[in-house]
């Protein structure tokens, strides 16, 4: 089944993804590091670290004014050198490449993870599981209401819910993080229930099962933001996407040939429909590791956007790539994955069409 | 797509007041336009800058973080304004006398200025400023209020430090000290700790109100005196008094003391500025590339496709921000920045799907037949032909940039100068409006920013149905 073209169908789409991947992360370097100019920053804190060490060292307190400079001179140029600063930044900029291509991540300027850890990968890793949690879970289920919701309209449209749907679609242009607000002087601010911010109750409780409890309190408000957010949309596009499909000529062939409801649905408007849905879904769960930065600021919800936007603000360089570099793989590893899917089913590439 | 001819705008918009949505959208929209010609009008550039970041001195006299003033409906109680009374203005109610003490060089002034209190709560602060003219010594200052029901409170006397000093008199112990006394010896009760300077001032005592420290706001004619005793020939007193209120004005105020009207009718503008320009060039320019790239075919295409697949990549929002957080840039290089992320985006795709099915068409074989340039092809037969499919959408992703703008700001990473919606946001959740429930500072932003996004997103949705029949029966 698998034939020679077809692997060299996929080959050329896993260099061609692969090169965009490339691509991609190094112009994230470059911007991360501000073409070079947060490396001024980086070696105006390491000239000041080396100078408070050697003033506080008690074996140069004799030390003259002049000498004393020269040595912090010295070992200044020694730890640049050491760090590879001395070279000029285009240089650098490909063994940053390098390394983040190969997922060497490095250590982050100035964060630490929350166990102490200066290593980029111990940073990531600590917020993944809490941004998966919360974003991965709320995509889950918006899909699943999306696609559910979608098929009942499109199979009762023009009934009272439906274009109840459609009339309110346009809430949906309101992003998940204001909604957020609203959500908070609701149920924070007027009615006292539950928590503005936060994952786990302060001081967090010491058994896991209240522990469990305290987060997925939390957890509510957020995930409601985003489920309000995009649910009448997303209804509305669902139910319409299977109403085109349920007007092809097929389905009009399938249906005049007496076949059941039931077999026609399942087999000529579902199966076609599914493989842009599993495309779609793929394409936001992996969208939804990257955590929301504005969503996880509103709710101070622990993520992965919360992590991009610290780094942000301590113009932390290494883990702004970092993140950058795991999302791009995790997304063309999909998108080749997806490729290769539609390859098997598409008989146009096996006949070498496309 | 649709084949029908294009009508003109006229005809569109004769269709699209055909639709619910549409009417709604056009009347939001048109209500928002005067609301910024308004915003512009009224309040020049220049001026909403130097008022907005103006810092307290400019706004010293209204008070801070209160709500607008028609709140008082949803209070259901009448809530005090803001009375400011000047002894160098004279009003009603205001007077001032100076007399000479004989045999010295001192003088008495004593200024005295009167208001009818007539609200159902207490004033949020007092103030008063006083600007003295003296060359040694300066003016020794004694306060009385003669209150409604004949009581009569007494300020110890104290001098001032400087020509402008000012009494905060709601947050003075001294005050709270001598008020306190006065209504414990009285009353001979237990006075309550509870009770701040302005209830002490503004209260119908009772000794079981001050014990448990709970008093109903004494409403009449109040009378507050200010007498000093002035040294030196052209010594003199001027004071002024603010009696600060709990709502201020049609918008309130922030706890900068601002009133938020300036930014929330300066939003306005930039917020549909920002939108339509974002949404119009990302658009066209997405248009013009990809009707290049499928026209053109090979090695052109190819390139525009891959760049399309690089963009996929680029975590959008985060570049934005870091640009955004590193550079400190002003709205329209925000706006730069925006385009340049966003012309390689999703809209390349459909757009070319669209232009390659246009290119087989026969009037554009016709055209090449005769000899048509690629450029004529492109902009004069191609393009105006697309562009009715694409206004929907266009129109559909201005929301998407004025929260995107909302987004930033909100982070406090929005122009440095300009108010908008986003940084209301932005100083609200930073003031704590969303922990101590000062609800008006999140809802007013928030209403205006949802008014721009349902305009939009209903005129988007109405043209969808003209533009795709097809959509129409669904």
């Amino acid at each position: 089944m698998v034939s020679k073209k077809l692997v060299k169908h996929i080959a050329l789409r896993a260099i061609v993804i692969y090169l965009t991947v490339v691509v991609a992360v190094y112009l994230t370097i470059i911007v991360a590091n501000m073409g070079g100019k947060i490396d001024e920053f980086v070696l105006g804190d390491l000239y000041t670290s080396i100078y408070e060490q050697i003033n506080r060292d008690p074996r140069y307190r004799s030390l003259p004014g002049p000498e004393k400079d020269k040595l912090v001179k010295q070992m200044f140029e020694l730890e640049v050198k050491r760090l590879g600063y001395d070279r000029p930044f285009l240089e650098r900029s490909f063994i940053y490449l390098k390394n983040a291509l190969t997922l060497d991540l490095g250590r982050a300027l100035f964060m630490t993870s929350d166990s102490g850890s200066r290593l980029v990968k111990n940073i990531i890793l600590e917020r993944l599981p809490n941004t998966v949690m919360l974003f991965t879970t709320v995509t889950v289920i918006n899909f699943f209401i999306h696609l559910f919701l979608g098929l009942y309209l499109s199979r009762h449209y023009g009934s009272f819910f439906d274009k109840l749907v459609v009339a309110l679609s346009p809430t949906s242009t309101l992003p998940g993080w204001f909604y957020g607000i609203f959500l908070i002087l609701i149920f924070y601010t007027w009615l006292h229930v539950l928590p503005p911010g936060g994952m786990v109750d302060v001081p967090p409780p010491p058994d896991p099962i209240s522990y469990a409890l305290s987060v997925l309190k939390h957890m509510i408000l957020p995930m409601a933001s985003w489920i309000i957010s995009g649910f009448f949309l997303g209804v509305y596009g669902t139910r319409t996407f299977f109403l085109i499909f349920s007007t092809e000529d097929y389905v009009e062939a399938a249906k005049a040939k007496g076949l059941p409801p039931r077999l026609i649905e399942t087999r000529y408007i579902l199966r076609p429909s599914l493989p842009p849905i599993v495309t779609n879904f793929a394409l936001s769960l992996i969208g939804s590791w990257g955590g929301a930065i504005i969503t996880e600021t509103v709710f101070e919800w622990p993520g992965l956007g919360l992590v991009t936007w610290r780094a942000i603000q301590s113009f932390d360089t290494p883990v702004l790539v970092g993140i950058t570099v795991i999302y791009a793989y995790l997304l063309a590893a999909t998108v080749l994955i997806l490729d290769f899917v539609y390859a098997l089913i598409d008989p146009r590439i096996k006949a070498g069409i496309a | 797509m649709s084949s029908r001819p294009v009508s003109g705008i006229k005809a569109t918009l004769k269709e699209l007041l055909t639709y619910k949505s549409g009417v709604l959208g056009l009347a939001i929209l048109a209500f928002l336009v005067a609301f910024s010609i308004y915003a512009v009008v009224t309040i020049p550039y220049d001026q909403a800058i130097k008022l907005w970041r103006g810092s307290e001195d400019i706004w010293i006299e209204n008070p801070r973080a209160v709500p607008p003033e028609w709140w008082e409906i949803f209070v259901g109680r009448k809530l005090p304004r803001t009375i400011k009374l000047d002894s160098r203005i004279q009003t009603f109610g205001v007077s001032k006398a100076v007399t000479p003490i004989a045999g010295t060089d001192m003088k008495l002034v004593s200024i005295s200025f009167m208001f009818d209190y007539q609200y159902d709560d207490y004033p949020s602060e007092l103030n008063i400023f006083f600007h003295a003219k003296y060359t040694k010594d300066p003016p020794i200052v004694k306060i009385t209020i003669q209150r409604p029901d004949g009581l009569t409170l007494e300020i110890p006397r104290f001098s001032l430090r400087a020509p402008n000093d000012s009494l905060y008199y709601s947050i003075s112990e001294e005050v709270r000290k001598a008020l306190a006394l006065y209504a414990a010896t009285k009353y001979g009760a237990n006075v309550s700790d509870l009770l701040d300077q302005l209830e002490l001032t503004f209260g119908k005592y009772s000794r079981e109100g001050l014990e448990k420290g709970n008093l109903p706001v004494e409403k009449g004619i109040y009378r507050m005196n200010i007498e000093a005793t002035c040294f030196g020939e052209d010594s003199d007193l001027e004071a002024k008094v603010v009696i600060y209120g709990q709502v201020y004005g049609p918008a309130g105020t922030d706890n900068l003391r601002r009133p938020l009207e300036i930014a929330l009718l300066w939003g306005a503008p930039v917020a549909l500025a920002f939108g339509l320009t974002a949404s119009l060039v990302t658009s066209m320019l997405q248009m013009i590339i990809a009707t290049i790239g499928a026209w053109y075919g090979g090695v052109v295409d190819s390139v525009i496709q891959r760049i399309t697949e690089v963009y996929m990549i680029l975590p959008f929002l985060p570049f934005l921000i870091i640009i955004a957080a590193f550079y400190k840039v002003d709205i329209w290089v925000i706006l730069t920045v925006v385009i340049v992320l966003s012309i390689f985006g999703a809209g390349i795709k459909s757009t070319r799907a669209l232009v390659l099915s246009i290119k087989e068409y026969p009037y554009i074989e016709a055209a090449k037949a005769y000899g048509a340039s690629d450029w004529r092809i492109i902009f004069l037969y191609i393009i105006p032909k697309i562009i009715p499919p694409i206004v929907p959408g266009l129109i559909g992703a201005v929301p998407g940039y004025v929260f995107l703008e909302a987004a930033l700001s909100f982070l406090g990473l929005g122009d440095p100068f300009l108010p908008t919606w986003g940084k209301v946001l932005n100083d609200a959740y930073n003031g704590g409006a969303l922990y101590r429930g000062y609800y008006y500072w999140v809802l007013e932003p928030s209403i205006l920013l949802m008014l721009t996004a349902f305009a939009f997103a209903f005129l988007g949705f109405a043209l969808d149905r003209i533009v795709n029949p097809r959509l129409r029966e669904m």
